[in-house]
């Protein structure tokens, strides 16, 4: 009971935290970018845009370092024993995170947003790509540690603790620059649909005034372009993935498809009705050949299947299951993939129908630019529920299980923190939410202040008050 | 158990990561916790806002750096510590994002309504961590009661009356320190009502912790090999409290100038140094001193610490990027050194 509470309330503030947190990433990228394009080429409407979608990235950006906060701490309040088995390691990546990352990104964010008139153009520039590698680098190191966790590297198991024996091997653990790849080319198509779907229905809504709508117009393509490309790459790393996990953690490959038994040309079902103990699908879709593709790109390669993997894993690591619960895995990660592919197909036609501005009349297009805003948050939460469901009863694979991890709180503690917590986030978020709307529903600021005001313009003594942002 | 040079250095430098957060976080939260009662409307309450905008979520990082920084150097303390005083540090979670949120979304909707509801949660989710954090430490200091399987009191095995004593002498501290703050980062009568509400609670911080320091020593804690001499503690606490009495002084006195008001500010910052110092020396050799006899003097440095190597490698790390970070945030506190004015057009009164 205990342990189930505390795998609720794991899942439930990370799932939240990993809401934002593309958001806050991909937004960051592509705000910086735009204003590298208002400052090299002395454009008012970069700088407009800019200010319009840097905005929500703040919005969205609050809410994502508070529930951060929550997870530094998660690992101890909830799983101490975990703690104590993996702290020698894990906790090496977390506090880098937050010496590298967090003081680099929460320092450099205030001067951007407080420093537009207190810095130089170039200096206040030089803010928001500090803070943009501040949440990059926050990426790579917390993938570290998870990377640790789904394919440990770099240690030996001492006196009951995992120690530490190769640092190097722990940063460059194949599973985490992968990893990598795949979460920040994610979240940089989840910047990039956000503000897709945004500067459509903007562009298309501000059409009675021409350069408003053409600002917008101009962000819609921007938007596309990164999308598209980013989903692809997503798609590449997400299938470099497939083929270490194929090595690493066969029990998670074989549960993707429900493949109960090793197979060679293995194929892959689209959709399954029906049972899911592999012995009567009622309807299925399948494509010959594809799951032997994605786990070693060769068309007759073999994929263990989950009884043998099963049955290796007790050989190996003693009685008691290794499999974890298939419909979760099958159905989270056909869910992440099918959110790729529609995006992928999204981001073709906005850049190819986006050629011309009369597409934007689209309202089939404009619909789906704007319900295309969800398909990566989808893929985003599915993909991390795969991947941390694919792994269980393991919490580090082949070394300590989930239920070894759990801390021996009270349970009624536990009831009321997750309860608490539910509550509290539904607060923060449903303002969060409603504040993201507002903010795409605003006018564009109307001041153009790339070029500050000229000498002798203000009285000294009133150009020196600041402004107030909060 | 004996304990390396390396795992003591470390303990040292938890002991630094939790006062850079107290010394800073502490003067927000303080900003926080006494602007309801120096601002008279909506622009002085922005200003209070205002003058720690720039800065607090670099301030908050020191805490997320010191919790991960615990995690990696002693696995021990971090899993025993938070997992033991769970509903406390929950708390402090939730405080901290009804908190974080208000900042962003207090001016993001032009209703007196809304307003109200996140100045409400600035308010008490600063009050909440001010408190907790002296509490917390005060727990500590007197050690708490540690069974074979740690902690194990809960909620309630953390609130005893020298805790609770503690958490307000962290408060009025924090206050003390923060009034300092918004007198010296604003002007005019605001600047003059953060600087009464200083004096206030500096008189109040003085008389608690002259209390608090006289109540610890006077309860004492079951001795533990290699501990320091007790006097090393009590001279950091007296030292503290003479900090606390002096910032108190050169607020009260009615000069005026910037300069005490800074200087003031300064006797704060000497004071929580100085404070956390007697907390970190009075708790060596244990991470989490234990009140009961049975418990040999709690969870000690030694049996807490990872290993060699990891420290190593941290120990490298912190090196390089330590004196970077705090070059960066010390730019950030210069770039917006300038005093906050009530800006002559909505206010109506000159600068």
């Amino acid at each position: 009971m205990g342990l189930q509470l505390a795998r609720w309330q794991f899942a439930f503030v990370t799932i939240f935290h990993f809401f934002l947190v593309p958001v806050t990433i991909g937004l960051g990228l592509l705000v910086a970018v735009m204003q590298t394009l208002a400052y090299r080429r002395h454009d008012a409407g970069w700088d407009r845009l800019t200010r319009f979608f840097g905005r929500m990235f703040l919005i969205n950006l609050a809410t994502g370092v508070v529930s951060g906060i929550v997870l530094e701490f998660e690992f101890g309040l909830n799983w101490s024993n975990y703690s104590a088995f993996v702290g020698n390691i894990f906790g090496a990546p977390l506090a880098l995170e937050a010496l590298i990352a967090f003081f680099l990104e929460s320092t450099f964010v205030g001067l951007w947003i407080f420093g537009r008139e207190r810095l130089s153009p170039r200096v206040h520039l030089t803010t928001i790509w500090l803070t943009s590698v501040g949440t990059i680098l926050s990426a790579y190191f917390i993938l570290v540690a998870n990377a640790w966790m789904q394919h440990p590297v770099g240690y030996k198991v001492e006196g009951g603790q995992a120690v530490l024996t190769d640092f190097w091997a722990v940063l460059g653990n194949s599973t985490a620059l992968w990893s990598f790849a795949h979460t920040i080319l994610a979240a940089v198509s989840t910047g990039a649909a956000l503000m897709l779907g945004v500067s459509v229905w903007r562009a298309y809504r501000d059409r009675g005034v021409a350069e408003r709508s053409s600002l917008f117009y101009r962000a819609a393509r921007f938007a596309a372009a990164f999308m598209l490309v980013a989903v692809i790459l997503t798609a590449v790393s997400g299938d470099m993935q497939a083929r270490l996990m194929d090595t690493q953690q066969p029990m998670k490959m074989a549960s993707a498809e429900a493949l109960y038994n090793t197979s060679s040309g293995a194929s892959f079902s689209i959709i399954t009705i029906g049972t899911l103990n592999g012995s009567r699908p009622v309807f299925q879709i399948r494509v010959p050949h594809l799951l032997s593709l994605i786990a070693d790109l060769s068309w007759d390669g073999q994929v263990q299947g989950i009884n043998q993997v099963q049955a290796a894993e007790a050989a190996k690591y003693g009685a008691g299951s290794y499999t974890p619960v298939t419909w979760v895995t099958y159905w989270s990660f056909r869910l992440m993939v099918g959110a790729g592919i529609a995006m992928i197909g999204l981001g073709a036609w906005a850049l190819w129908g986006m050629r011309r501005r009369h597409f934007l009349g689209n309202k089939w297009f404009r619909r789906a630019a704007t319900f295309g805003i969800a398909l990566p948050f989808l893929a985003n939460s599915t993909g991390w529920i795969f991947t941390e469901v694919g792994r269980q009863p393991w919490v580090v694979y082949g070394l300590l299980k989930t239920s070894q991890g759990v801390s021996p709180v009270p349970t009624a503690d536990v009831v009321f923190s997750l309860v608490m917590f539910v509550a509290v986030y539904a607060v923060i978020f449903s303002a969060d939410a409603a504040l993201m709307v507002r903010a795409a529903r605003r006018e564009l600021d109307d001041v153009p202040s790339a070029t500050p005001a000229p000498p002798g313009d203000a009285p000294d003594e009133a150009a020196r008050v600041p402004s107030l942002i909060y | 158990m004996p304990f390396t040079p390396l795992e003591t250095a470390w303990f040292a430098l938890i002991g630094l990561l939790w006062t850079g957060y107290l010394t800073l976080e502490g003067f927000d939260f303080g900003v926080s916790v006494v602007s309801p009662f120096v601002a008279r409307d909506d622009l002085d309450r922005r200003l209070c806002l205002n003058a720690i905008g720039p800065v607090w979520d670099g301030n908050e990082v020191w805490l997320i750096t010191a919790g991960g920084a615990t995690f990696a150097a002693f696995p021990l303390w971090y899993s025993s510590l938070f997992s033991g005083f769970y509903l406390v540090l929950f708390l402090v979670l939730l405080a901290l994002i009804i908190r974080g949120v208000s900042f962003e979304f207090r001016g993001k909707i032009d209703d007196a309504r809304w307003r109200r509801t996140w100045d409400v949660a600035n308010f008490a989710g600063s009050l909440i961590p001010a408190i907790v954090w002296g509490a917390a430490f005060t727990d500590f200091v007197t050690g708490v009661r540690l069974s074979s399987k740690g902690y194990t009191s809960g909620l309630l095995g953390a609130v005893h009356p020298v805790a609770v004593f503690g958490g307000l002498t962290s408060l009025s501290i924090f206050v003390l320190s923060g009034s300092l703050f918004l007198a010296l980062k604003t002007t005019g009568e605001l600047s003059e009502r953060a600087k009464g509400a200083a004096t206030a609670s500096g008189a109040g911080a003085a008389v608690l912790l002259a209390g608090l320091i006289v109540w610890i020593s006077a309860a004492g804690r079951p001795p533990v090999p290699d501990q320091l001499p007790v006097a090393v503690p009590l001279v950091l606490a007296v030292v503290g409290l003479a900090a606390v009495i002096s910032a108190t002084l050169l607020a009260s006195t009615a000069f005026g100038s910037a300069r005490r008001e800074g200087m003031a500010f300064v006797a704060t910052v000497v004071g929580i140094v100085a404070l956390m110092g007697a907390t970190f020396s009075r708790m060596f050799p244990a991470v989490l001193p234990a009140s009961n006899a049975s418990a040999k003097g709690g969870l000690l440095i030694a049996a807490a610490a990872s290993h060699h190597y990891t420290l190593v490698v941290m120990t490298v790390v912190a090196a390089i990027f330590t004196p970077i970070v705090l070059v960066y945030q010390g730019w950030t506190y210069w770039v917006f050194r300038q005093r906050l004015t009530r800006p002559p057009v909505r206010s109506g009164v000159g600068v």
